[in-house]
C-alpha cells in the first residue's frame, strides 16, 4: 500500500470516491435534522413553551454585578444575557493577563539555575495541575471569605477603600468635563512614547548607538497626563464608599465571588502554561543561547531577544488552548454564584422560563464564538511570528 | 467495512425513530414496579434522606402514599433528589414521574413549562431569616441589605417585587442550592436568608447556634406548594390530587393510622365510601378499591403526616395555620367522595 506524506497508510479507492463523500453527508445531515425533529415534536406535544420570545419578557431577578445598567423590576431577558456575557468576558480577560505573566515566570523559573528557584516552580506546577479546578475554586473562594473580616469589623485602606467579607469597595471617580481633555494628553503620550522607542531601534540599526528610552518615556506617559489634570482645574471627584447599616453603600465594588474566581483560573491556568512556556523555551536549540553569550549579551537579553522570540512560534499554538481552556472554566462560577453567563442565563432564566434547548443552544453559541474568535487572534499572532522559509 | 454500515444504520435509526411510546404514567410506574419521585434531598422536614438513607419528610411521604395506593407498599418509591434548577426538566423529560418537592405553584410555571400542579399541599409564604444581634423586628428595616437566595425559585422574584414595592433597596446573592446560601448567611456575607418560611424553621436547625437567628414575621408571598406532573394524562394527575383529597378526607373523618383497621366495620356511610367498603371509585381512578385504605393505613392521613414531619412532632414545630382543615379555619379542603 502507498504512503502518503506523513507516512499513515493510504485509506482504500472506494472510501475517497465521491459518492460515499455524498452519501455521508446525507447521513449526517438526516441524523442532526431527525434529532432536531424529533426534539420539536416532542417539546409541542408536552406543551413546552418554545421559540425566542422570552427574550424580551421582564426579568424580575436582581445580578450582584452588573457592569451595564440593570434594574430588576425593568430589565428583560436579553439585558441579563448580556450583563453575564459581560462579568464573563470581564474574567476571562483579567484571569488570562495575570495566567500568562504567572504562567511565563513560572515557566522560566523552572528551568533556572538556581536549585530552589527551580524546585519551588516545579513543586507549584505539580501541585496545581494535579488538583480538580472546582476544588481549587472553592479553596480559594472559602479562605478569600474566612480570612476577611465582617461589615462590623471592615479594614479602612489609606485612600478610602473598604475591604471586608462583602468585597472590596474602591473609592468611585467621578468625572467632571475637563478630563477628556487628560484622556487626550494620554493618548498623545503613549503615541510620543512609541514614536520614540521606534526612533531609538533604528538609531541602532544604523548608528549601533543604544539610546535609552524607558526613563523619558515613562515620564512622558505620567507627565502629559499630569499636566494637562493641572491645567483643567483637577476634574475629579470620589465618592467614597461609607458603611451603612447593613452594607456598604458607594463606591466601585469587587465581589470576592470575583476575587476568588480569578484567582483559581490564573493559578490553575498558569501551571499548564508553565509547562508550556518550558517546552517551547526548551525547544529552542542550545546553540543560540551559546551564540548569544559569546557575544557578549547578558542573560536577562539573551532570554527577551533571541530565546524567547524563538520560542513563542513553538508556545503559542499551546498557549491558545489553554487560553480557551480557562475561558470554558470561568463557568465554574456557578459553583460560588458569581453571575456569569451560565449561572445568569443558563442558571436563572433557564429555570424562570422552562426553555431548556433554546437557552442552552444560545449559551453553546456564544461559547464557542468567544473561543473561535480568540483563536483567530491567537493565529494571527502565530503566522506573524512564523518561520517563513524561502 | 460491513461493521461500519451496521453501526451506521443502528445510530439512525436511534436518532430518527424512536418515538417515546405515549403509554399512560400509571402503567408505565405498574410496568417498572415503582414509583419514581423527584425530591428535595437537603430540606428538613420535607425531603431529607436520614443518617441511615432513608428518606424522610412531608413531601416524601406524599410520594409513598402514592405508592401505598398503587403498590399496598410504601417502600416502592426512588427518590431522586433535585436542585431548584434541573427540577422541572427532570420531570418535563420524563426522567421522574411526580415532582413532589415544595414547588410553588404559579401561572408561568403552570403554562409555559408543559406541567401542571395536582394540589396544594402546603400553604406556605417567604419569610426572612436574620441574626439576632441585628436587632431587627420587622422586614421593613432591611432597606440596603445584601439577601442570600437560592437561584431559579420564586423567592428570588418575590424578594426584588417586595423590596421595590417598599422603596428599598437590596443586594442579592444568588447560589446554586439553598446549602450554600444558607452556609454564605452563616459567614456573614449577607444580613438575610430568604425562603419559604417553611424552610427557614428547617434550615435554622441545621446552624451551629440556632438561638442567634430569628424568623422575621413578614410573610412576603403566598406560595402555595403543589406536586407537579406532566400534562397530557389526566388519569395520573387525577390520582395525585385525589390522594391528597384522600388524605384530608381521612383527618377530616376521624381515620388515622390506628383506627383505619376498625373504622372499615364503621357505619358512617362517607368513611364506607372513602375505604371502599361500598362503592368502586378506586377502580374509577385506575387503583384498587381499597386505595385509601392502603394510603392511610401505611403513611397516615394529613394531619399524621404534618405533625410527624413539620409540626410539633419535629424539630421546625410550625403550626398548622393555613394548613389547617377548613372545619377548623385552615385552607385544607377536600371534596366529597361521592
Amino acid at each position: 500500500m502507498a504512503n502518503n506524506v506523513r507516512g499513515l497508510p493510504r485509506p482504500p479507492r472506494y472510501l475517497s470516491g465521491i459518492a460515499v463523500q455524498i452519501a455521508l453527508i446525507v447521513l449526517v445531515a438526516g441524523l442532526v435534522a431527525g434529532a432536531a425533529f424529533d426534539a420539536a415534536q416532542n417539546l409541542t406535544r408536552a406543551h413546552v413553551a418554545s421559540g425566542f420570545g422570552f427574550w424580551n419578557n421582564t426579568a424580575g431577578f436582581d445580578i450582584s454585578q452588573t457592569l451595564i445598567s440593570y434594574s430588576a423590576s425593568a430589565s428583560t431577558f436579553g439585558r441579563a444575557f448580556w450583563v453575564g456575557l459581560l462579568n464573563t468576558l470581564l474574567v476571562s480577560a483579567i484571569a488570562v493577563v495575570l495566567a500568562t505573566v504567572l504562567g511565563f515566570i513560572m515557566g522560566i523559573a523552572r528551568l533556572s539555575r538556581n536549585w530552589l528557584v527551580a524546585r519551588l516552580a516545579a513543586g507549584y506546577v505539580e501541585l496545581i495541575r494535579n488538583v480538580p479546578l472546582l476544588l481549587q475554586l472553592l479553596f480559594w473562594y472559602n479562605a478569600v471569605l474566612k480570612s476577611l473580616p465582617e461589615l462590623r469589623d471592615s479594614i479602612a485602606i489609606r485612600g478610602g477603600a473598604i475591604l471586608n467579607n462583602r468585597g472590596l469597595f474602591l473609592p468611585q471617580p467621578e468625572f467632571a468635563s475637563g478630563f477628556a481633555a487628560v484622556l487626550v494628553a494620554l493618548l498623545l503620550a503613549i503615541a510620543a512614547a512609541v514614536a520614540l522607542r521606534l526612533w531609538a531601534r533604528r538609531r541602532q540599526a544604523e548608528t549601533g548607538a543604544e539610546v535609552h528610552v524607558l526613563w523619558p518615556a515613562v515620564a512622558l506617559l505620567c507627565g502629559l497626563p499630569v499636566v494637562a489634570f493641572v491645567a483643567e482645574g483637577f476634574p475629579l471627584a470620589f465618592r467614597m464608599p461609607e458603611i451603612g447599616r447593613f452594607n456598604v453603600q458607594g463606591g466601585i465594588e469587587i465581589l470576592p465571588e470575583f476575587a476568588a474566581l480569578v484567582l483559581a483560573l490564573a493559578v490553575y491556568t498558569a501551571a499548564f502554561i508553565a509547562e508550556v512556556v518550558r517546552a517551547g523555551l526548551l525547544a529552542v536549540p542550545l546553540g543560540q543561547t551559546e551564540a548569544a553569550q559569546a557575544l557578549g549579551l547578558r542573560a536577562g537579553s539573551t532570554l527577551r531577544l533571541v530565546v524567547i522570540p524563538q520560542a513563542m512560534r513553538v508556545i503559542v499554538p499551546p498557549l491558545t488552548s489553554q487560553y480557551l481552556n480557562l475561558i470554558k472554566n470561568s463557568s465554574l462560577a456557578v459553583a460560588i454564584g458569581y453571575p456569569d453567563l451560565v449561572q445568569v442565563f443558563a442558571g436563572t432564566v433557564l429555570n424562570i422560563t422552562g426553555q431548556a434547548v433554546e437557552v442552552i443552544a444560545i449559551t453553546m453559541a456564544v461559547y464557542l464564538a468567544i473561543s473561535l474568535f480568540t483563536s483567530l487572534l491567537m493565529n494571527l499572532y502565530a503566522r506573524a511570528v512564523a518561520i517563513v522559509e524561502r | 467495512m460491513k461493521r461500519l454500515v451496521v453501526a451506521l444504520a443502528c445510530a439512525m435509526v436511534l436518532a430518527l425513530g424512536v418515538r417515546a411510546a405515549c403509554s399512560q404514567t400509571l402503567s408505565a410506574i405498574k410496568d417498572r414496579g415503582e414509583l419514581v419521585c423527584g425530591a428535595n434531598g437537603t430540606l428538613a422536614g420535607f425531603g431529607l434522606p436520614d443518617p441511615q438513607g432513608k428518606w424522610t419528610g412531608f413531601d416524601v411521604d406524599f410520594c409513598r402514599a402514592l405508592a401505598a395506593a398503587i403498590f399496598n407498599d410504601p417502600t416502592k418509591v426512588k427518590f431522586v433528589p433535585l436542585t431548584a434548577k434541573d427540577r422541572f426538566t427532570a420531570l418535563q423529560s420524563a426522567e421522574i414521574d411526580v415532582l413532589s418537592r415544595n414547588t410553588t405553584w404559579t401561572l408561568s410555571r403552570d403554562t409555559s413549562l408543559g406541567l401542571d400542579f395536582a394540589a396544594v399541599t402546603f400553604y406556605d409564604g417567604q419569610g426572612f431569616m436574620v441574626r439576632r444581634s441585628l436587632k431587627i423586628s420587622s422586614a421593613l428595616e432591611l432597606n440596603g441589605a445584601a439577601v442570600c437566595v437560592q437561584q431559579g425559585t420564586t423567592s428570588e422574584l418575590n424578594l426584588t417585587d417586595y423590596f421595590r414595592t417598599n422603596h428599598m433597596t437590596l443586594k442579592t446573592v444568588t447560589f446554586a442550592t439553598g446549602d450554600e446560601a444558607l452556609k454564605a448567611f452563616e459567614t456573614s456575607r449577607c444580613d438575610t436568608y430568604t425562603t419559604d418560611s417553611s424552610g427557614l424553621y428547617g434550615e435554622r436547625l441545621q446552624l451551629a447556634n440556632a438561638t442567634d437567628y430569628i424568623v422575621l414575621p413578614e410573610i412576603i408571598s403566598k406560595e402555595p406548594l403543589a406536586p407537579v406532573v406532566r400534562h397530557g394524562d389526566n388519569q395520573w394527575i387525577d390520582i395525585v390530587r385525589w390522594t391528597h383529597f384522600a388524605m384530608i378526607n381521612a383527618e377530616e373523618l376521624g381515620v388515622n393510622k390506628a383506627n383505619v383497621d376498625e373504622k372499615l366495620k364503621s357505619d358512617d356511610p362517607e368513611v364506607r365510601r372513602m375505604l371502599g367498603v361500598e362503592g368502586q371509585y378506586g377502580e374509577a381512578l385506575g387503583l384498587t378499591n381499597d386505595w385509601v385504605y392502603r394510603i392511610v393505613k401505611h403513611v397516615g392521613n394529613y394531619g399524621e403526616v404534618f405533625e410527624h414531619n413539620v409540626g410539633q412532632g419535629s424539630p421546625l414545630k410550625i403550626v398548622r395555620g393555613l394548613n389547617a382543615l377548613w372545619t377548623k379555619g385552615g385552607l385544607q379542603y377536600g371534596p366529597p367522595f361521592r
